[in-house]
């Protein structure tokens, strides 16, 4: 790896729809930047609010979210519920400081291989601007400053 | 300390994990450096044997897996290598090969994930690293599933009574199957019946498609339902329950005997309203017979230009004519019949280009600019010319330009190449020259002849003294510079082999549209559940090995509706279709994924917030324990409620919280 920051996105995507679209980029050798994990699940729709969550915890500098395009689910309407998790989820992320350009849903249908070439690239661009989140090193500061409060604290004490 | 949230379980069951890593011949190993992966996933926790190999889907490559697990004790297996929606099945066999439960088993993506959409190797192998990390990670979680069993319905739905259709249940029907064939128009036979003859052996369409309708019909083993639709499918492979909504036709199949007497007395004394079949080159009456050998042999009443139908206020002298048989039935209404398939078989076929969408030509302008479809009408005698190609004032051409391309391999247009139009435009060139003895010019961008005998076809075609002009036209139109151009068209073309732009006047003009996805493919695909490429075409499961499955267990797909295609290639693939099913059918069963969804009823708090998210009605509340329950043949594994759950109590399958945390850490966990 070469010395230069490069940002780390965490991309769930529905396996009937935008995983299979990747593959799809894939076989049409369609180049897109090198920055992005692909974790497949079987709908959008099992995406838990706290994988997003976990997945800035533990580092991503971005989460991407591909579902099949609204009423195309395989699940029927999985995307949907998806849709209403990422919109809640928004509203928390801005609340607690996290960029809008770092957390993004995208429909992308199987044969759309060509949007998810574009969009993990938009994704790199826009992140690539802000620069690292880096919550994990947050968290280690947070947590030395607790510490060191406590060793005042307990420092008064004794 | 570790600050892993999915600490790996510890126990007995310690993990032994192995880690293949595949090459893909040179497909991986060029933009990944599969050495280095393969020896970074022998540091990582748990792993007990790490190897790489030139092709792990191949059978010395599987065997290889098996063999690996029996010596070196595995018990959890990653393959990395290609795409599991490609060989997870493969490699879950190898597994079990070797003994173990197959969901011991997960898949790294770094071929259509990593050396095929990446430059930079150390990128590439970087991601690669993580990717199989996140699988070791993951790995330990997985637990041994069993695959649900569930049976066969040996029935088949077939949808749509072209070439393609009637090939399909035709085969199926031979070989002892139940099938119903749909079609909603009132005959079977698609485009191949408007068709005089085809290519490149100039068969009589009609004489090698009617006896396989008649055959459609009379066999025992097909209940053929025309001027029918499917409203509604809902189940799964092996279980479908389908609604097909029966039109009214105001007929009494089973009475009527086609005597067609009928039309002859009907009030309308003239014919007078297009006539769909001919594309509006003849008029009908609103009773009629789409043409002569219109399968099954009965008339339709066209509700839309019936007098009875719409005012109620007819004499009736249909009625009347058809006396005891009483096989006219103004009272029918629409009917809904509900079937039980375990296959379906879409065979829904394209639509032609409309060339009205290409001004230039003036198509709907002139009025000697036809399609190809119409001058097929014109040839074939029983059209509505009786086979004679004359210009809209009756007189034979002397000359005509057939313009290919129209509608295809153009930006404006479509972008793909319609695949038929050369032949057939070569097959009409052939016959116009022949019936009317007419110049006749092609004007082509490219000949496209791939078939068995089709380049041979051109061979003759040129010989015959066809002219061949290399350019796409401009335009075609009526402005005249001499008085002997009077009522001519003129065609305005780059010669591109001489590289001089001519005007060639000509008495008849045709366009070679191509083909395009029908308009309601969309319903189509969305009430199937299936999905549709950029175009609008039927999606397969895979380009090449794959080529009449689609994504949806059970449903296949054959002929036009998958992508543009001529007759034999569409016979062969209903024919591929009909041999899936058949291979679904003499199994008896399919293995659904075990994927689901499960309660802890330990946990379950009975909030019911997961009721009303199941898209398949499969969670339930209990009212005695007062917890969620799921019926386990009713879910589907999606997972939906698994992410809902606000006491965690739902798991998936596969899914499993634990395992798709893992995977985040795993990938996200630095080199």
């Amino acid at each position: 790896m070469s010395d230069q920051w490069e940002p780390k996105i965490v991309a769930f995507f529905c396996n009937w729809c935008t995983y299979t679209a990747a593959d799809l980029a894939g076989v049409s050798r369609m180049k897109y930047a090198a920055n992005v994990r692909i974790i497949r699940v079987m709908c959008s729709g099992r995406i838990d609010p706290q994988f997003v969550m976990e997945a800035f915890a533990k580092g991503a500098d971005g989460v991407l979210i591909g579902g099949c395009h609204p009423g195309d689910c395989h699940y029927i309407e999985g995307n949907y519920k998806a849709l209403r998790r990422v919109r809640l989820l928004n509203r928390l992320l801005k609340s607690m400081g996290i960029e809008q350009e770092r957390f993004r849903l995208e429909w992308i249908s199987a044969s759309e291989g060509e949007k998810v070439q574009r969009v993990v690239n938009e994704m790199v661009d826009q992140i690539k601007k802000l620069g690292p989140l880096g919550l994990p090193q947050q968290f280690k500061e947070w947590d030395s400053e607790v510490l060191e409060e406590e060793e005042e604290v307990k420092a008064d004490v004794s | 300390m570790s600050n892993r949230l999915t600490e790996p379980p510890t126990g007995a069951d310690e993990p032994r994990i192995g880690v293949f890593v595949c090459h893909c011949g040179t497909n991986i190993a060029s933009k990944v450096d599969v050495h280095d992966v393969c020896e970074y996933a022998g540091t990582l926790p748990g792993v007990a044997f790490s190897t790489e190999y030139k092709y792990m889907c191949s059978d010395p490559g599987q065997e290889f897996i098996a063999a690996a697990i029996k010596e070196h004790k595995l018990n959890r297996i990653v393959v990395s290598a290609c795409s599991p929606l490609l060989h997870e099945d493969t490699f879950r066999n190898a597994v079990a090969k070797g003994g173990l439960n197959p969901y011991y088993f997960h898949m790294v993506n770094i071929r259509e994930h990593g050396a095929w959409v990446h430059e930079d190797k150390a990128s590439a192998t970087a991601k690669s690293k993580d990717l199989v990390r996140a699988a070791v990670y993951r790995i330990v979680f997985h637990e041994a599933l069993e695959r649900k069993r569930v049976s066969v319905d040996p029935k088949v739905l077939v949808v749509g009574g072209g070439i393609a259709g009637i090939h399909a249940a035709l085969t199926l029907a031979e070989a002892g199957k139940k099938v119903y064939l749909v079609e909603r128009e009132p005959t079977i036979g698609g485009h191949m019946a408007q068709f005089d003859k085809t290519f490149p052996t100039l068969d009589c369409s009609a004489c090698i498609l009617t006896p396989k309708m008649s055959k459609v019909k009379s066999h025992p083993n097909i209940t053929l339902w025309t001027y029918s639709e499917v409203a509604e499918v809902d189940g799964f492979v092996g279980n479908f329950k389908v609604k097909v909504k029966r039109k009214p036709r105001y007929i009494v199949e089973d009475a009527c005997v086609g005597c067609m007497d009928c039309i002859d007395v009907c009030v309308f004394k003239e014919a007078k309203f297009e006539d769909e079949f001919n594309l509006g080159l003849s008029k009908r009456k609103p009773v009629y017979i789409p043409f002569p050998q219109a399968t099954p042999q009965i008339v339709t009443i066209d509700p839309d230009t019936c007098i009875e139908v719409k005012t109620g206020k007819c004499k009736k002298t249909c009625v009347e004519i058809c006396g005891d048989r009483n096989a006219i039935d103004f009272s029918q209404k629409e009917k809904i019949e509900e079937i039980e398939v375990g296959n379906i078989i879409l065979a829904t076929g394209f639509k032609t280009y409309d060339p009205a969408r290409s001004p230039e030509y003036g198509y709907g302008r002139l009025e000697n600019v036809y399609t190809g479809l119409e001058i097929e009408r014109l040839i074939n005698s029983s059209g509505p010319t009786g086979g004679h190609v004359v210009c809209r004032d009756g007189n034979k051409p002397k000359t005509v330009g057939i313009i290919h391309c129209v509608g295809s391999r153009d930006e404006k247009s479509n972008k793909w190449c319609s695949r038929v139009c050369c032949m057939y435009s070569l097959k009409l060139a052939h016959l116009i020259k022949e019936h009317t003895g007419a110049e006749v010019y092609n004007f082509y961008i490219d000949i496209r002849t791939p078939g068995k005998g089709y380049e041979e076809f051109y061979d003759r075609l040129q010989g015959e003294g066809v002219h061949f002009i290399r350019g796409r036209v401009s335009e075609i139109a009526d402005w005249i510079v001499s008085p002997e151009e009077e009522g001519k068209l003129i065609i305005r073309v780059e010669d591109t082999l001489s590289g001089f732009v001519r005007r060639i006047p000509v008495d008849m003009a045709v366009l070679a549209v191509g083909l395009e996805p029908r308009p309601d493919a969309q319903e189509v695909r969305k009430m199937f559940n299936i999905s549709c490429a950029t175009e609008g075409w039927f999606l397969e499961r895979h380009p090449k090995l794959a080529p009449v499955d689609t994504f949806t267990d059970g449903i296949f797909i054959a002929g036009g509706c998958q992508g543009p295609k001529d007759i034999p290639d569409t016979v062969a693939q209903a024919g591929s279709a009909a041999a899936q099913v058949m291979a679904l059918i003499d199994k008896g069963y399919v293995e659904l994924e075990p994927n689901t969804a499960y309660i802890d009823e330990k946990e379950c708090s009975g909030c019911k917030s997961c009721i009303p998210l199941c898209p398949y009605t499969a969670i339930s509340f209990d009212a005695g324990s007062l917890k969620a329950v799921i019926n386990e043949a009713l879910c589907k594994g999606c997972g939906t409620c698994v992410a809902s759950c606000p006491s965690g109590s739902i798991s998936q399958n596969l899914f499993e919280d634990a395992e798709i945390y893992s995977e985040i850490e795993g990938v996200l966990a630095d080199v």
